[in-house]
């Protein structure tokens, strides 16, 4: 892929990335019309998959390389254009591409503090970072911190908080791949994950940050006009608009009036849904009278309730005029009875939540922390702000994300690839909203009040996937859908989106491999990441010094390979909640890296001590707070200020700036080789400054 | 290595130039979010202010924030002299 020049580099590749991207619609194209021939819909999405994980492949394979400096930073020479790309699909997650619609859809203007977060958090690396670190010019994000610094703490500690971050945010990926995989192929789940697995190690593992790169641009283009499709469609369809960013304001107007007449007990529709609601508070109150009495009773009491159950079901059997299926509810019931008083209290609380949510009226999608009194409302707008901050620090703090950074010619280049790269990030975060309300007007106006006997074809589809992702139940009997009755899981929507708007299923394919392509690019970023802290800054920069280079690249593969392995280990064990865990890695970043990356270069005194005392501080609380408020872990302590643990990095970053002022004030100042380091970033070019020409 | 008076004019532009495009940045970030239910009865192309902002408002404004730091430096660096060599 190599040019005589830079320009001549970069059309090369304009040329290769404009062919690439035709040849990929021809694909779609081809498969469409194989469709309509009557190719079955299994076979399809085995080929859609299965070819563009083989175009990943087979790009890693073209960019393999043995030198380091292709290796770790892809030879330094990707156009701030092609940088953006790349960056915008290692940004994007299967959490972005899956999960952020859904979300939107589900709790309406509260989950933008994920769409204000994950690209504002842009306008701090362009301004305090990127430039800074592209002129510094090493490797990784560590190497920084050791140079600036001094000393092999400041660099151990930040490759502990690089691989802790990096690797939580890889499970997450991990188990998107596998499930995209296993629903769309038929796969085991397990089988998914390392099928998943496979396709990233083809693409990183010959060619490093270089492959990386250029397989990363090819997935852009993939997932975003996988993401683009659908939505366009839905707006064509509801509004006649092809641009459903401008529409879908004319759109959020009717939804919000459908909300009204939903809440309003005096319209018919108003009263079927009040109907439901009703049912589901005293299914609410049952559970909750279950629970008290446990916890007067204890084991006297489940045993009793074991034994009531047990009772009926023997009467149902031995009398005659028991009604067809009554039977098999009482078994069933039974059956799912809770062994002990840990399970019973988990299940009649889940219960008492479920019921309670499904009889509130239902939130206006537009209305930003809505709640029945001013506490409420004020507990949401602390939890989103806090939300909003830490996913900023934290994408001006992980890794991954800075790393690519380091792959731009100059500095300058580098303050136009964040320009890029937010605007290709962008695009997507502005059509995730508009997709959430074209999908909920969808909802509300031809899934409600529809007949249970002739439901849309998606619905009954998906429900028989997943009861999780669609669930449809009447709850009333009246054969007629009220919303209430509808249970949607957050992923559902972006993948279900082709069949709501009525395309083939060729573009059902096309999300899947576009949500692949996602979750594979940031599974890619990330465990280089993690594959390359440990060889450069661990085994070159600490243990071996004088390691050749071959020996250094051979290590840096083989831990590659180990990585992977262990997260997919990891992720079959399916281990808690994807959001929470995509959350906490931006938490955890935000708190160790960000105060002594800033401020090592907007603050000269920032020493040694301060790194250390700020890093290990901030990282610390972070990591406490979580420990002791998410209820995986068991402690449940009260919240601070009722933030969540999810933006616990709200009080890791105060404490790593705390950390690093106060640990550089109480010790000397930094060495002339440190200060002279500062001025050396701080400039894209000084005349005498000697350390100019760095690799 | 010895900076000139003319070196640290050039950051304190830069320190200047960063501060306030920060302040804007915190700005539509934080204070729209913050009066969020005050602003609800403003209305933007169909859309009530905050969620318009929220959804889309704020990320044209960090698009606009980046792409004109990026110009500005870029011509900071030429009227200072500290540009990179072309390539």
């Amino acid at each position: 892929m190599a040019g005589p020049t830079q320009t001549g580099f970069f059309s090369q590749l304009k040329r290769y990335y404009s062919l690439y991207t035709g040849g990929f619609i021809g694909f779609i194209v081809m498969l469409a019309i194989l469709e309509q021939m009557g190719v079955p819909n299994r076979i399809l999405g085995y080929i859609f998959l299965g070819v563009t994980v083989l175009l990943y492949a087979g790009i890693g394979i073209l960019s393999r390389t043995s030198d380091v400096s292709e290796y770790y930073v892809a030879g330094r020479r990707v156009p701030a254009l092609f940088n953006g790309m790349a960056t915008a699909a290692d940004w994007m997650s299967a959490a972005s591409f899956i999960g952020l619609a859904g979300t939107l859809y589900l709790s309406g203007y509260d989950g933008l503090a994920f769409v204000m977060g994950w690209t504002g958090g842009f306008v701090l690396v362009a301004l305090l970072l990127a430039p800074y670190l592209r002129k510094f010019g090493q490797y990784t994000i560590p190497d920084f911190l050791g140079a600036r610094y001094g000393g092999s703490i400041p660099r151990s500690i930040g490759v502990f908080a690089a691989i802790l971050c990096s690797f939580t945010y890889v499970i997450a990926q991990v188990y998107g791949v596998g499930l995209i995989v296993s629903r769309f192929t038929g796969l085991d789940f397990g089988i998914g994950v390392f099928v998943g697995l496979g396709g990233i190690l083809l693409c990183s593992f010959l060619g490093g940050m270089r492959a990386v790169t250029w397989t990363q641009v090819s997935q852009y283009v993939i997932l975003i006009v996988a993401y683009m499709i659908p939505v366009i469609w839905l707006s064509v369809k509801h509004t006649g608009n092809p641009v459903p960013q401008i529409a879908y304001g004319y759109v959020l107007e009717q939804v919000t009036a459908r909300e009204k007449a939903l809440n309003d007990p005096v319209t018919p529709d108003g009263a079927r849904e009040a109907e439901v609601r009703t049912i589901f508070r005293h299914k609410q109150e049952e559970a909750e009278a279950k629970l008290k009495a446990l916890e007067a009773g204890g084991a006297v009491y489940l045993a009793a309730e074991k034994a009531r159950l047990v009772n009926a079901a023997a009467e149902l059997k031995a009398g005659r005029d028991a009604e067809p299926g009554a039977i098999e509810a009482a078994g069933k019931a039974l059956a799912e009875f809770p062994a002990d008083a840990a399970a019973a209290r988990n299940a009649w609380h889940m219960a008492a939540e479920t019921g309670r949510a499904k009889a509130a009226p239902i939130a206006a999608h537009a209305e930003p922390f809505a709640g029945t009194d001013e506490a409420t409302r004020d507990r949401k707008r602390k939890n989103f702000l806090a939300l909003v901050l830490c996913l900023m620090v934290g994408t001006a703090a992980l890794p991954h994300i800075l790393m690519r950074f380091y792959t731009t010619p100059t500095v300058k280049e580098a303050r136009l690839s964040v320009f890029w790269s937010l605007l290709f990030i962008s695009l997507l975060y502005i059509t995730a909203p508009a997709l959430a309300v074209l999908a909920k007007y969808d909802v509300y106006t031809l899934l409600v009040g529809s007949s249970f006997s002739e439901l849309p074809g998606w619905v009954s589809a998906w429900a028989s996937v997943d009861k999780t992702l669609m669930n449809v139940t009447d709850i009333n009997r009246d054969g007629i859908v009220q919303l209430a009755e509808i249970t949607i899981g957050s992923d559902l929507i972006v993948l279900a989106t082709p069949e709501i708007a009525g395309l083939p299923y060729v573009i059902t394919a096309l999300v899947a491999a576009g949500g692949l392509a996602a979750a594979l690019s940031t599974a890619d970023g990330l465990m280089l990441t993690i594959a390359n802290s440990l060889s450069h800054d661990v085994y070159y920069k600490m243990i071996d010094p004088n390691a050749p280079t071959t020996r250094r690249l051979a290590i840096s593969k083989g831990l590659l390979l180990l990585v992977a392995i262990f997260a997919a280990y990891v992720t079959s064990l399916k281990p808690g909640d994807i959001l929470f865990m995509v959350g906490a890695a931006f938490s955890l970043a935000a708190s160790a890296f960000f105060p002594a990356l800033a401020l090592g270069v907007f603050w000269k005194r920032a020493n040694r001590m301060g790194a250390i005392l700020g890093m290990a501080g901030g990282l610390a609380t972070c990591m406490c707070y979580i420990y002791i408020t998410y209820p995986f872990f068991g402690v449940n302590a009260p919240l601070w200020w009722d933030i969540n643990p999810i933006s616990a990095g709200i009080f890791g970053m105060p404490v790593g700036f705390a950390g690093v002022i106060i640990g550089s004030l109480l010790t000397a100042a930094p060495d002339k080789a440190a200060q002279a380091l500062v001025d050396h970033v701080r400039y894209p070019s000084l005349k005498s400054d000697t350390r100019t020409e760095t690799v | 290595m010895q900076l000139t008076e003319k070196h640290r004019q050039y950051w304190r532009r830069n320190l200047r130039l960063t501060g306030m495009l920060l302040a804007i940045w915190f700005a539509v970030t934080f204070f729209v979010g913050w009066f969020a239910r005050d602003l609800q009865s403003f209305v933007v192309f169909g859309f009530p202010l905050p969620f318009y902002m929220g959804a889309q408002g704020t990320l044209l404004v960090y698009v606009a924030l980046v792409g004109y730091y990026a110009y500005c430096m870029g011509k900071l660096d030429r009227e200072y002299g500290v540009q990179e060599g072309d390539e």
